[in-house]
């Protein structure tokens, strides 16, 4: 066990990839000598050089279309996008080319691109250095999306990503860049839980509260705090947006009988309403309540100084778990 | 098979210590091989060494990539066959659109000297990466006519196995491939450090794409990304003179040959319906590519004669006037020419190339009534490498759908 920060974490597992795999190349603007904005790949060009770890221009759609025709050649590219609003331009990219090859070629062309991104909000940012777009990947087939919540799922999922042979996107919650955590890099790949699967961080027995990447931590505190009240929730990490370990989601529900699910991303058909549709579809006679979304607001992401009214924060998931339970009338208004 | 001749492996025909330096041609002016574009260029320089009669002008700059070609009777009637094949299979493909048998089709009828002759300047190990009109480019790499028109009867996506033919299926967003061109490239540069075994690190690729796309981002990332790592890569652009009823004119107020030098890239400019010039400086482009010279952009000058798709109706955009005077720049016309005045394409050959060219559409109509729309369930196929269970839920929930009717409409849902 090491004490490693998340960005170190994959720092780390970027650095057993490139050296597990001569196939494995970094591209991404300011990756090489300066280590990425946050470091995430300090050290990797003075160690992989820059045929392996290419600075690029300042072309977003360029850097995952020269990754499309690495991946033709037989590389396995992972590409860096510098901040979460900056992947909108290479969006069709992504979902026209990188998503659909495998399709298109009736499975002769494989894309293994791992597609890194830092997301979310919570940091007193600029504007577009705090989306969440996840939802808009998890809506496109073909692609697997992941997100991390801690330096352990760090260091292991980043080496799952680039391992699968599917192209991953692979979110990074910034505001939790530099938190430490113990972290095994003894156990063998192979043996640590698949990428796919959801985790429950918190056992509990009256309430299911998921949630991923940056909000795991929030929900952890939430369950510790309605412990206080007498209240025992479940937290599940989703760790995979897609495919969705749903059947981890019901398994927790049928005992609980109370969904709530966290995101910063906005309400309206997010991944909380895909979440929330499932467990209610599959566990509808266990339900004791409606299934409750703690979500970002559906408006563009706002100012620093008022981005705590916007990404949910402990006492919003407080108040859903209150909502579920009953405890706070629930008008049918949306809170968010 | 056809496509492929013994002068697709020959790209380095150049005399020793050829100087990349003196093949940079869109200069002003009209040096020897280069002839005024009959447009408005601009004042660029279009490399031409057969003119519209087939008069042959000499070009020593250019001549030195087709020795081998031009004292070579059968390779000169096999750019001349494989021209008459392919729109002779355009043509069919066409018909059995109107016929019903294809949902839709684009046709090439005007760009086949472009096609043929660039293609052909191919070596096997490197890659192509098209747009969707370059059926020409992908008959000379061995695609059947029967796998270039089984997208477009709507059962698979694509045609054919991109590593087959080293030749990626048909990229229907304008310019998107481009880019994946250059990566390409850059994995052929990457082999040489990475001790993965491939090849002799020399491979180039060829992206083909149209004026139209010449406008796009990704086009224009491309050639930035390109030239950041002097990729071996050509960029290979028919300017057809219309975006489906765009004007190349509403794309760029100068020749797009001259957005070369922007970006640093060799631009050069070409008739490109002319077999013989195309083939040359294709040739010296892919030359420079696998010798450290960096990309080029070729324009090739040439002309949409037929719909931007059987879909389209170009009466609604341009008159027949221009439609004619490009059918008097026929590539076909012009080689065959050339051919007949140097009594290599005797009247017996001619019905040779065009029985081959018949025979070929006669099986692909044959061929295309053989074949079965796949069962509705392979539609779950190949969307992930790696197993998805949620997709595999998914999949066997359609197919209990499909087994509740009576008749088996799932037709082999199994």
């Amino acid at each position: 066990m090491t004490e490693l920060t998340l960005a170190k974490a994959i720092n780390l597992g970027l650095r057993r990839s490139l050296a597990d795999d001569p196939s494995v190349v970094l591209l991404g603007e300011d990756i090489g000598r300066l280590g990425g904005v946050f470091r995430v790949t300090d050290g990797l060009q003075a160690e992989f050089g820059p045929r392996r770890v290419m600075d690029t221009p300042l072309a977003e759609a360029g850097i995952l279309g020269a990754a499309v025709g690495l991946a033709y050649r037989g590389y396995r590219p992972v590409v860096e996008i510098q901040f979460d609003g900056f992947v909108y331009v290479a969006f069709d990219q992504i979902v026209s080319q990188v998503a659909r090859m495998l399709a298109r070629t009736a499975g002769a062309v494989r894309l293994p691109i791992t597609i890194r991104i830092p997301v979310g909000g919570g940091t007193g940012a600029a504007e577009h250095h705090s989306e969440s777009p996840e939802a808009y990947f998890v809506h496109t087939a073909g692609l697997r999306v992941v997100e991390v919540a801690g330096p352990q799922d760090a260091y292991t999922v980043i080496q799952q990503a680039i391992a699968c042979d599917d192209p991953v996107v692979f979110f990074e919650p910034k505001r939790r860049y530099y938190t430490k955590g113990e972290v095994d890099t003894e156990t063998a790949l192979a043996d640590a839980p698949p990428m796919g699967a959801a985790r429950v961080v918190v056992p509990g027995s009256d309430v299911t509260l998921v949630t991923y990447g940056g909000l795991v931590a929030t929900a952890v505190d939430a369950a510790t705090a309605a412990a206080d009240d007498g209240v025992s929730v479940e937290v599940i990490d989703l760790r995979s947006l897609s495919p969705a370990d749903h059947d981890a989601v019901a398994a927790s529900v049928r005992r609980t009988g109370r969904l709530v699910v966290a995101h910063e991303g906005p309400h309206e058909a997010g991944v909380g309403a895909e979440i929330a549709a499932t467990a209610t579809e599959r566990c509808f006679e266990y339900l004791e309540a409606a299934p409750v979304r703690v979500t970002g607001h559906d408006i563009p992401y706002p100012p620093a100084k008022l981005e705590m009214h916007h990404v949910p924060d402990l006492d919003r998931i407080l108040d859903g778990v209150d909502r579920v339970l009953g405890r706070v009338p629930s008008t049918g208004a949306v809170i968010a | 098979m056809p496509g492929i001749t013994d002068s697709t492996t020959r790209d380095d025909l150049s005399p020793a210590g050829t100087a990349r330096e003196n093949l940079t041609t869109h200069e002003a002016g009209a040096p020897d091989g280069r002839l005024a574009d009959e447009g408005a260029d601009g004042g660029a320089g279009t490399v031409r060494l057969l003119d519209p009669d087939g008069v042959r002008h000499p070009s020593p700059e250019h001549d030195r990539w087709l020795t081998d070609v031009d004292g070579d009777d059968r390779a000169l009637l096999r750019l001349l066959e494989d021209m008459v094949v392919v729109r002779r299979v355009d043509t069919e493909a066409t018909a059995l659109q109107r016929q019903g048998e294809l949902a839709l089709w684009p046709p090439l009828l005007g760009q086949e000297a472009a096609q043929i002759g660039s293609a052909h300047a191919l070596r096997r190990d490197d890659f192509v990466f098209s747009s969707y009109r370059e059926h020409g480019v992908a008959y000379v790499r061995g695609v059947t006519p029967l796998d270039l028109v089984r997208g477009w009867r709507g059962v698979v996506t694509a045609g054919w196995d991109p590593y087959a033919v080293n030749m990626a299926t048909p990229q229907i967003i304008v310019g998107g491939h481009a880019l994946h061109g250059v990566g390409y490239a850059m994995g052929v540069l990457a082999d040489a450090e990475h001790d993965t075994g491939r090849a002799d690190g020399t491979a180039a690729v060829v992206s083909y794409f149209g004026d139209g796309a010449m406008s796009q981002g990704a086009v224009n990332e491309a050639f930035v990304f390109a030239a950041t790592w002097s990729a071996p890569v050509v960029f290979f652009c028919q300017n057809n003179q219309w975006a489906i009823s765009e004007p190349v004119a509403l794309q760029s107020h100068v020749p797009l040959v001259a957005r070369a030098d922007g970006f640093g890239l060799t631009g050069v400019r070409v008739d490109g319906n002319d077999v013989l010039a195309v083939l040359a400086v294709t040739r010296a482009a892919l030359h420079r590519a696998r010798t450290g010279g960096g990309p080029t952009l070729v324009e090739a000058v040439t002309y949409r004669r037929g719909p931007h798709t059987t879909a389209d109706d170009p009466t609604r955009y341009r008159g027949t006037a221009e439609v004619e005077a490009w059918e008097r720049r026929d590539p076909i016309d012009r080689l065959s020419a050339y051919l007949r005045d140097r009594d290599v394409l005797t009247d017996a050959a001619d019905a040779h190339v065009r029985d081959v060219a018949d025979r070929m559409a006669a099986a692909l109509r044959t061929d295309l009534a053989a074949i079965e729309t796949p069962p509705p369930l392979s539609i779950f196929e190949h969307v992930y490498a790696e197993p998805n269970p949620a997709l595999a839920a998914e999949r066997d929930g359609y197919a209990q759908y499909l087994a509740g009717f009576a008749d088996d409409v799932a037709g082999g849902a199994r």
